[in-house]
């Protein structure tokens, strides 16, 4: 193997034991932040970071979204069906962003206990059907089966 | 060891001509399931209740995002079969498989993202399931980069066969990601053990553009591993039979 | 028609995905026949040098 080989295969090397080690990282941070975002009730008991940036994940209460006319401003409460929380956030939303719609996001909390976001992002569903359908199971009464959001109390 | 007939096609003379002979076949079966599982993503499925004609993106995401794993798998068993036999071919399927399983990996996360703008509202977030779909990528270009950096075939084998086995542990990780840890990204639609969440006039079309992917990756799969053989071979007797007679004046 | 390639508003990433795909795709039939083919030259031009020799 001349030098120049030599030299490639170490940056291989380097690389691989690099990504292992950006792995295990990783892996530990979704352990420790990552994994949770935290939901309204969690945040209520004072679980979640005051310090800090951190998510909070629940479902947009129907009727609560309000609209500033002048900007992008909005402002909307978020719940797990136990707590809820006022989220406020100047910026473009996601399109899936809807009455109904789980939600994660990204800010912190104000002492008036408002969560002032940074970045909302939108968290869909594993289910898909054509509207119709969707209608239809409305209409019967019937819920779309879902486990989005499931994890938000541990 | 291996029985007669493995022996047969593991004779790499024999293994160009069987690929050779299967290229066209998987290839037309290819085009014709594609030409069929584009009309359907796009014509025929219906826009999805929340959202809309984005959701037609899952038919060249999901299918990307299935090989990117199905094909390491096979690269890594192909890998350990040289490993533990030193079946020649089994080296050249290994290395075959790589730049196809990179594309697919890329593919996912391209398609991915351009998914993420519109619904999620972001392009790119370091959740589980998009880091572990990343980590794959760097497993596959570090294999390429251990080929191309060792020139004695074997040594390079052995090397990319032990780099694919370490990194199968990585398959379940990407899987099952969405159900350990809590993720932007969604949980499984069609895998998960009840029955799949999405309509049979949406699953069709994403059904045909599974086996599309698949049979694409085994058509291409025969023209690299025709090529690795040749490589191979260069200096054996049927190589220069096939190379001269063919032009022969 | 026009309606199908609006694809409800999301044209640009519907179509940019499938694009993507697309080529990527073609990418990989390319360049392994490129390379099949580069290589029967390879070879075939060294044994014409061989056989050439006296």
């Amino acid at each position: 193997m001349n030098p120049k080989r030599r030299k490639i295969l170490f940056t291989a090397l380097f690389i691989v034991l690099g990504t292992g080690t950006a792995v295990g990282l990783v892996l530990m941070a979704f352990q420790q932040n990552l994994l949770y975002f935290y939901s309204p009730m969690q945040v209520k008991n004072g679980e979640a970071p005051t310090s800090r940036n951190f998510r909070i994940g629940g479902l947009v209460i129907n009727g609560s979204v309000k609209r500033d006319q002048q900007s992008l401003a909005v402002e909307f409460d978020l719940t797990d069906t136990v707590e809820n929380i006022t989220v406020t956030y100047a910026g473009i939303l996601p399109d899936l962003f809807r009455e109904g719609q789980g939600i994660i996001a990204n800010g912190r909390l104000n002492q008036n206990g408002i969560f002032e976001a940074d970045e909302v992002l939108a968290k869909h569903d594993e289910n898909y059907m054509p509207p119709e359908v969707a209608d239809a199971i409305k209409k019967a009464g019937g819920t779309i089966p879902s486990n989005h959001l499931k994890e938000q109390q541990p | 060891m291996l029985g007669p007939t493995i022996d047969k096609y593991a004779a790499p003379k024999n293994a160009y001509s069987l690929a050779f002979t299967l290229t066209p076949w998987f290839a037309w079966i290819s085009i014709l399931l594609f030409i069929g599982g584009i009309y359907g993503g796009l014509v025929y499925a219906p826009p999805d209740y929340d959202q809309g004609e984005s959701f037609r993106i899952i038919y060249v995401h999901v299918p990307a995002a299935w090989m990117s794993m199905f094909v390491y798998v096979v690269m890594a068993i192909a890998g350990a079969c040289g490993l533990i036999w030193k079946v020649k071919l089994m080296d050249a399927v290994a290395r075959s498989c790589a730049p196809l399983g990179a594309s697919f990996t890329l593919l996912a996360l391209v398609t991915g993202s351009i998914w993420g703008k519109p619904m999620w509202g972001t392009w790119w977030v370091w959740d589980a399931r998009l880091t572990s779909e990343l980590i794959l990528l760097f497993l596959y270009l570090g294999y390429m980069a251990l080929q191309s950096s060792i020139d004695d075939r074997r040594t390079a084998a052995r090397a990319g066969a032990i780099l694919a086995l370490v990194g199968v542990v990585n398959i379940p990780i990407i899987h099952f990601s969405v159900e350990w840890w809590n993720t932007l990204h969604q949980g499984p639609t069609v895998t998960k053990l009840d029955t799949p969440s999405i309509h049979v006039t949406m699953l069709i079309p994403l059904l045909i553009m599974s086996i599309a992917y698949t049979t694409f990756f085994i058509t291409m799969l025969m023209v690299r591993l025709r090529a690795e053989i040749l490589d191979q071979e260069r200096n054996t007797t049927w190589v220069r039979d096939l190379v001269l007679g063919g032009t022969d004046k | 028609m026009n309606e199908f390639l609006h694809m409800g508003g999301y044209a640009a990433y519907v179509w940019s995905a499938y694009g993507i795909s697309l080529v990527v795709l073609i990418l990989n039939i390319i360049l392994p026949i490129r390379r099949e083919q580069a290589l029967l030259h390879t070879i075939k031009k060294k044994l014409q040098r061989e056989a050439s020799k006296p």
